[in-house]
């Protein structure tokens, strides 16, 4: 269950070696924007250094690497890090199933040369671009790497030619597209990072803006944010109460032989049993599986 | 791997280490300033003769300012210092 991602930068050893104690359900270390291109090859090998003698715990670790057009950074920052294995990589500006592909195909082969089973590291590719919110569909599809999209607003809305707003207005359209995407291919997707890290009631509005249009989490930039984050996409115990009395319920017909049952006045059925689970799915991995 | 010219590598913001290689005159020498060096300093200097050994450098000046660094800090900055210089210029 991820509900927050915190970016990292990743030439910063005083962030990294913390990266566990912010609360974040995964933590994003950066090689791209935060790091300056003169301090490429130091970032990647202190990221690399942290995954192998740092424990992080139950935190997921994805590391965000460069443009696959810039530089050939990308190819290097994976040779760095695909064989310390962290969760996920998250390619940038990724615009097409091919980008994507030949992503795969790279890290396939260091896992081959690692002797990691291939597949292991998987991809959360970052979608900034009005080509890459048009093929979003293709891009969640393109490889089974792939277990989420995450959409970037800021390189979004300078590639649309318009102002990031507090508002939102300006990625409406590629919010939603981003979040059918992703579920009509099975996968999670993550919300852009609320950008003013001193409005934490903004923060709250955007983060149940996102919640409400479908999405599975929300980046931060801020470690202050991710308190905020977490509590807009747990459940609420009113949903979690009403999601067991939906089970009871069920499982109660069930041994009575019905058919069709109600509760609280209202006819249980199938998508609020889908629903019921996934909100029990969650509140069980928040809890760690221990709830109830 | 041979020190050809002056680098450097890492910051002096905290929990970090600033380390700066250049060609030795026959041999390794390591100076050490840290924020931590009454309990620290055989430890950093361990690590930094690992790095050394680890990349096979026998011949390098070495000189360290750290500010309270961890072990795989350490070892990162040295790397990137120890390639930069092999590979010339900071």
């Amino acid at each position: 269950m991820r509900r927050s991602m915190l970016f990292l930068p990743g030439n910063n050893p005083n962030m990294l070696i913390n990266a566990d104690v912010f609360g974040a359900d995964a933590v994003i270390f950066d090689l791209e924007d935060a790091v300056s291109p003169d301090e490429k090859d130091a970032a990647r090998i202190l990221v690399r250094n942290a995954l192998k003698y740092m424990d992080y715990g139950n935190t997921e670790i994805v590391v965000r690497i460069n443009s696959i057009d810039e530089n050939g950074f990308w190819s290097k920052d994976l040779d760095e890090i695909i064989p310390l294995k962290p969760s996920m990589i998250m390619p940038t500006k990724v615009t097409n199933a091919e980008y994507v592909k030949k992503l795969s195909d790279y890290m396939t082969a260091i896992e081959q040369k690692s002797g990691i089973p291939e597949g292991t590291v998987k991809l959360i590719p970052l979608i900034e671009t009005a080509m890459g919110v048009e093929n979003a569909y293709e891009i969640a599809v393109a490889d089974e790497r792939v277990v989420a999209i995450f959409l970037g607003g800021e390189d979004l809305t300078a590639d649309l030619c318009c102002v990031r707003t507090k508002e939102g207005d300006e990625i409406f359209y590629a919010r939603c597209r981003m979040v059918n995407a992703a579920r009509a291919a099975g996968k999670d997707v993550y919300d852009t990072p609320f950008t003013d890290v001193n409005d934490d009631e903004g923060l709250i509005v955007d983060a149940k803006k996102a919640k409400s249009l479908g999405f599975t989490g929300k980046a931060s930039i801020a470690p202050r944010h991710v308190k905020g984050i977490n509590e807009v996409f747990s459940p609420t115990q009113e949903e979690v109460d009403y999601a067991y009395e939906v089970l009871e319920a069920i499982e109660t017909a069930k041994k009575q032989g019905k058919g069709a049952i109600s509760l609280r006045g209202k006819m249980i059925d199938a998508p609020i049993v889908l629903r019921a689970n996934q909100v029990i799915a969650a509140y069980e991995s928040i809890k760690g599986g221990s709830a109830r | 791997m041979k020190i050809n010219e002056k680098a450097a590598a890492g910051t002096m913001e905290s929990s970090d280490i600033y380390i700066e290689v250049a060609p030795g005159s026959g041999g390794i020498d390591i100076q050490i300033d840290s924020v931590v060096s009454d309990r620290f300093e055989t430890s950093i200097r361990n690590t930094i003769t690992e790095v050394l050994s680890e990349f096979g450098v026998k011949d390098a000046k070495i000189m360290v300012n750290d500010r309270g660094a961890l072990d795989c800090t350490i070892r990162a900055r040295m790397e990137t210092a120890l390639k930069r210089a092999s590979n010339g210029g900071i």
